[in-house]
């Protein structure tokens, strides 16, 4: 059994993880196959970044920091893309974030 | 055959599911069948089995079709519309019981993703009160 591949990242934007990045984040995580968790604690409680409802119930502000994990055939993938998506202040200029 | 689940919003107010309808277009996306009605025939508050039937229709998909709906009448018009569905597509279309917007971004990312019927409904229906 592999290990959770883990990285933390830090919320920038000045609204924080709100509605419209939510879905964008949960619709970027459905489009990779290995199991994705998202916490604001390192300590959890992980909840599946790939649930909208789970997502949007985070409700991370700005400063907050958001751990991700990943555990699967592309989770080294899913790790950079998802926390590149939050690192870049949700990609707000571009409209669809799984072609970038 | 499309290969979404597809949604619909009906509510009293023709603007509430417009502007429903938009913020689903505007967040989840162009790629799911999405459909809207609001007001009774004469162009009232209210609604309108004919109308919800037709938006049924409009966004029929061979996975099946979640209804959000918001107050009372909404839902039981929404019930009868199914009702009076052809037998064969009767089964595939569910009223969700859940916050009309909420609901319907929900229900539309889950269905983005290629969700079954059930699971849209059931994501829908997480953020209801328990």
């Amino acid at each position: 059994m592999k290990d959770w591949i883990n990285r933390s990242v830090v919320v920038t934007h000045d609204i924080g993880l709100h509605a419209r990045p939510s879905v964008k984040f949960t619709k970027l995580a459905k489009g990779f196959s290995c199991s994705i968790e998202v916490a604001d604690a390192l300590v959890g409680p992980w909840s599946n970044a790939k649930s909208i409802v789970k997502v949007m119930g985070i409700k991370a502000g700005q400063g907050a920091t958001l751990y991700l994990r990943a555990k699967g055939p592309d989770a080294q993938a899913a790790i950079t893309a998802l926390s590149g998506f939050v690192a870049s202040e949700f990609d707000e200029d571009r409209t669809d974030v799984a072609s970038g | 055959m499309n290969k979404k689940v597809g949604i619909v919003i009906v509510s009293h107010s023709l603007d509430i599911a417009k502007g429903t309808a938009d913020m689903v277009r505007n967040m989840v996306g162009s790629g799911i069948p999405l459909a809207y009605c609001g007001g009774n025939s004469d162009g009232g508050l209210g609604t309108s089995v004919e109308k919800i039937q037709s938006a049924i229709n409009e966004a029929w998909s061979d996975r099946g079709v979640a209804i959000l709906v918001d107050l009372g009448g909404a839902e039981t018009n929404s019930e009868m519309a199914v009702e009076m569905l052809p037998e064969n597509r009767r089964s595939k279309v569910v009223v969700c019981n859940a916050p009309i917007v909420e609901g319907a971004v929900m229900a539309a990312t889950e269905a983005w993703g290629g969700a079954s019927l059930e699971e849209v409904k059931r994501t829908a229906e997480e953020l209801s009160p328990q």
